[in-house]
């Protein structure tokens, strides 16, 4: 009944090629669900929208490029500025409204205004994907032996390290992490202490934003730049997030790496199945501990 | 408060008006012509708005009448899904009067559609759906296969490249009916021709990276990389394979399913040296620039794909059919267009088959280095030309019960 | 609570309309309608009066749907009898992811309903029976107790008409019934209806699985409309979108998610030519509900003629908020 392919263990060496491909995978898994732990863990919002911001982020750099003529390296800090603050306006006219409500609204929510931006960009530019090259600077591979490995991709597992740490570290062991989150658990306190909570939370949202576009970024030298790049993501990412544990910052993190692994493991022994086996992951986590891997109750 | 209340009964009104809203009517004064396909996905550049255009493009050069009535083209996006498809190919044919569709690119929809056609005596004839099961298992009296197919893809391809030397085969194949189609009609030519299939992989949908399958085609040291699939799957699987740096190591990439819309995608400097086939190229003779240069005009400068190309042939064809046949009646006219040989810009000597396969000449291309391409849109340099019958199926091989054995 | 006049009247109304629809509109059309319909009043029994979101709903339309449209197909069963298979396996598989997802609340709950179904639409897209991105096509309608020909748009109509009856019928029985007061207890206020010495994981489930019936008995009936099964029915975007007809008609109400079901299939025939615009348009009114219209078309409605009443706090009940 079901297409069973059994294929030969390959090589030690192969294996470690389809597991620093599946790192990069995990890359872009860490960065998108650090992005939506964090909005989580201070707003309490599950953000739909996540999927296409990453989008818009890659839509930024493309059409920076074609347009302005201003490439990759520029790209990398003007997009995630343009979409978080574009993020921003989105927290301020709408999100905002939906805090005080059950979660399930501010799923809804956020799940229309992906609708609407992925409807509009496949309006107007299809869905076929969009090339965007990759930079001169990375571009060529280097020769590992057991691999032929692009620069390119190199340089996003390197980035997205050091990124996804650098903000774990300003929020688990600096004074502006700890406000945030001491915000988190008693928003009316750290307001009476006199912190201006409200924009706090706006600036929080911006960040997880821009991380996101930053990923999107990042993305478009490797995949193609489409409208429905978001969409094809957004419920992995989910996934990941709860394996990792809901609001906790090193769960996702490193739920986000292992996961890419695990997917990279997968398309060796039975690729059909590489898109679903984190669901299976995550509905066993959700069973044996619904709190994620690192997470703190449920 | 008020403001609300009366937001929700305009919205209450203009939603029932608009339910209540016949669609156009059946009136029988028009002949309609209807165009489905993929205008938003990964299938819009080899149809999508421009198989509309040409569609447009043959009811004028026809003289815009047939049998006295006026002929309209109607369109819509089937979002490649079956049901979406067959849901307003249904509609068409039951409410709209609509007399035929065409252009129908995923094959899955095209088989859906096909099938509505033939409960209800009306005509399908596609220009873009690839399965050559669309004149086999699913053969249908009003069906016809216009432009390409499968079969002849994996013979002309796979048969060339074979003889060329390619003689081991990986194949990268999407994980479903159409492209383990591919990877079967390919596979059989490439073992008839004394190559092997080292091994092959499944590939999910909606998946945008191909590195992994990429690097176990590289691991299996095939000669040649078989794509079995389309559209944003194979542009992304020859981009990803540059940069991974499989043709620099030896490995050639075979695209079972490529466009020349593909290929401006990609680029040439990515795409130089892919082998592909298709029923037409702009480039190739005077008849068929002179057909370019009036698409061109309607259509944004963009060259015209062998798809969209089909879609003018197969509208004009079946209007000559029409009014030959001097009924509107789908068996019939369907009858009349197996009865008239096919000669047109693209077309010599074709003629329609029973099981519905038009039998035309396949052409083999290859794609240009940048150095070799001297104006735009020239891509291609011909290689060699494979004659209907030795491309298509032939009828000894058919399980199509409207063929006679 | 409606004068129960009030009640008849209405209930006539939408009956007459309902037997006429057929000679004024495409049959095909409304009896789509009606499928959602039911597949929504089904789902909102869950959300709606058990307040757990299910986000993977569509597994159990869409793999009834391809039950029936094989036992029909394949081994020729009488169409009534196809449709009992596929809302049997619907119920079976109601009650497996219920006992799993009821062991979680919340978000929670609803994750996993939405990773179960992507393990469906997997083993869908796999598995050799249901045809992977084809579907099933050319599923027979065959005839009723060999009587009725099917095929006959009008007759198929009424038989649709009689499953949605029965099956919104049943919806109403539950909520209207000593279970389904439970229900609303522990929706509002679980801790409490434990209290009171209620099992509510079992009314959960109980709930659960009636819900995943009926949304089996909404997908084997449109194979039979539709002679088709395909992918999209086991998608998690078909979720989406009876969160979304739900929502549009109000959370919570009766008639509310039938409406829903109307307008959502009303949107699509009219602007299917629009591409992309549809899920604009969509995503327009999901923000627009969750922001002003809570209480979705049916609930405003019953909150304003409530209020005309002068009834305030019936007003707020109306709004099941």
């Amino acid at each position: 009944m079901m297409n069973w392919v059994h294929i030969a263990v390959p090589p030690a060496s192969a294996l470690l090629a389809q597991l620093l491909i599946g790192l990069i995978n995990g890359a872009f898994y860490a960065m998108l669900s650090l992005g939506l732990a964090v909005i989580f863990g201070l707003l309490n919002i599950i953000n739909f929208t996540h999927g296409s911001l990453y989008m818009l982020g890659a839509f930024c750099a493309y059409l920076l490029l074609n347009f302005f003529g201003i490439g990759y390296w520029p790209s990398l800090i003007i997009a995630p500025i343009v979409v978080g603050a574009f993020g921003i306006l989105l927290e301020r006219l709408l999100i905002r409204h939906v805090y005080k409500l059950d979660h399930l609204y501010g799923l809804l929510l956020t799940f229309g205004i992906a609708l609407i931006i992925e409807g509009l960009f496949r309006q107007l530019y299809g869905a076929t994907g969009k090339p965007y090259d990759t930079p001169d600077t990375l571009s060529g591979v280097r020769n590992l032996g057991f691999m032929f490995l692009p620069i390119y991709r190199a340089w996003v597992i390197a980035a997205s390290t050091i990124f996804c740490f650098g903000t774990w570290f300003v929020i688990e062991r600096t004074q502006l992490g700890a406000y945030l989150r001491a915000a988190t658990e008693n928003p009316a306190l750290v307001q009476a202490f006199g912190i201006n909570v409200p924009r706090m939370i706006t600036l929080t949202y911006g960040f997880g934003v821009g991380l996101a576009a930053l990923a999107g970024v990042m993305a478009a030298p490797i995949y193609q730049v489409s409208p429905l790049m978001g969409s094809n993501l957004i419920i992995v990412v989910f996934a990941v997030v709860v394996i990792g544990g809901m609001g906790s910052i090193l769960g996702s993190i490193v739920a986000g790496y292992a996961l890419g692994l695990v997917e990279g493991l997968t398309k060796v022994f039975y690729p059909e199945a590489s898109s679903t086996a984190i669901f299976v992951i995550m509905v066993i986590v959700l069973l044996v501990k619904p709190s994620g891997l690192f997470g703190r109750g449920v | 408060m008020k403001l609300r209340s009366l937001i929700v009964a305009a919205a209450a009104a203009i939603l029932l008006g608009a339910a209540a809203a016949p669609g156009a009517l059946a009136d029988g004064k028009t002949v309609k012509i209807g165009v489905l396909n993929d205008m938003s996905s990964l299938y819009s550049n080899i149809g999508g708005m421009g198989s509309v255009v040409a569609a447009q493009m043959a009811v004028k050069d026809f003289g815009g009448k047939v049998l006295g009535k006026p002929i309209e083209v109607v369109y819509a996006d089937h979002q490649n899904k079956p049901d979406i498809g067959a849901g307003i190919a249904s509609k068409w044919y039951d409410e709209d009067g609509v007399d035929a569709i065409f252009d129908l690119p995923t094959s899955s929809v095209a088989i859906a559609v096909q099938q509505v056609a033939k409960d209800r005596g009306k005509v399908t004839i596609i220009s873009n759906g690839g399965s050559s099961d669309l004149t086999n298992k699913f053969c249908s009296p009003t069906g016809v296969h216009w432009t390409y197919d499968t079969y002849a893809m994996a013979h002309v391809i796979g048969d060339a490249i074979v003889k060329q030397g390619g003689k081991s085969w990986f194949f990268i194949t999407a994980d479903y009916a159409f492209g383990h189609q591919l990877q079967d009609d390919t596979a059989a030519v490439v073992t008839g021709a004394g190559g092997t299939v080292v091994g092959s992989v499944n590939v999910p949908l909606n998946n945008a990276d191909f590195s992994s399958f990429l690097l176990q085609a590289q691991q299996s040291k095939a000669q040649i990389i078989g794509l079995a699939n389309a559209g944003g799957d194979t542009i992304n699987s020859i981009k990803q394979a540059s940069e991974f740096g499989i043709v620099q190591g030896g490995q050639r990439m075979a695209g079972l399913l490529v466009f020349i819309s593909d290929v401006d995608s990609l680029g040439l400097k990515t795409a130089q040296g892919l082998l592909l086939s298709e029923a037409y190229y702009w480039d190739q003779n005077d008849q068929t620039r002179a057909f370019a240069k009036k698409f061109q005009a309607a259509f944004n400068g963009k060259v015209p794909t062998s798809g969209q190309a089909g879609v003018y042939s197969a509208v004009m064809f079946y209007l000559k059919a029409m009014a030959a046949a001097k009924t509107e009646d789908g068996a019939e006219v369907v009858a009349q267009m197996r009865a008239m040989p096919i000669n047109d810009f693209m077309t010599k000597n074709g003629r329609v088959r029973e099981d519905g396969r038009v039998i035309r000449d396949m052409y083999l291309f290859q794609v240009k280095t940048p150095d070799e391409s001297k104006y735009p849109y020239d891509y291609f340099k011909q290689l060699a030309v494979v004659p209907g019958d030795k491309a298509f199926r032939p009828l000894s091989e058919s399980v199509c019960p409207l063929v006679k054995k | 609570m409606e004068s129960p006049r009030f009640r008849a009247i209405r209930l006539s109304i939408l009956l007459i309309l309902a037997l006429a629809a057929p000679f004024g509109f495409y049959p095909i059309f409304v009896m789509k309608a009606l499928c959602f319909g039911l597949f929504a009043a089904a789902f909102n029994l869950l959300i709606g009066y058990g307040g757990l979101l299910s986000f993977g709903h569509a597994a159990f339309m869409g793999s009834a749907s391809y039950i029936t449209a094989y036992t029909v197909k394949m081994w020729g069963l009488p169409p009534l009898v196809g449709i009992l298979a596929g809302t049997a396996v619907a119920a079976a598989m109601g009650t497996v992811f219920g006992w799993l997802a009821i062991r979680r609340k919340g978000i929670y709950f609803a994750m996993v309903t939405l990773a179960l179904s992507q393990m469906v639409y997997f083993f869908a897209l796999e598995a050799k029976f249901t045809g992977g991105e084809d579907g099933i096509q050319a599923v027979p309608r065959g005839s009723l107790f060999g009587l009725v020909d099917l095929n006959q748009p009008l007759a198929m109509y009424y038989l649709v008409l009689a499953i949605f009856l029965i099956g919104f019928g049943i919806i109403y029985r539950a909520i209207h019934s000593p279970f389904g007061e439970v229900l609303k207890a522990i929706r509002d206020n679980e801790p409490r209806a434990i209290s009171l010495g209620y099992n509510t994981d079992r009314y959960k489930l109980l709930a659960f699985i009636l819900s995943a019936t009926l949304a089996g008995l909404a997908g084997a009936t449109k194979a039979l409309v539709f002679q088709f099964a395909s992918l999209t029915d086991v998608t998690w975007q078909m979720s989406g979108d009876v969160v979304l007809m739900t929502l549009v008609g109000g959370l919570g109400t009766i008639w509310g998610p039938v409406a829903g079901a109307f307008i959502s299939v009303t949107m699509e025939n009219y602007l299917a030519q629009f591409g992309s615009w549809v899920t604009v348009i969509q995503g327009v009114i999901f923000v627009v509900c969750v922001l002003l219209f809570r209480r979705g078309v049916v609930g405003e409605i019953n909150y304003l003629i409530a209020r005309r009443r002068g009834n305030p706090p019936l007003a707020k009940a109306a709004a099941g908020d």
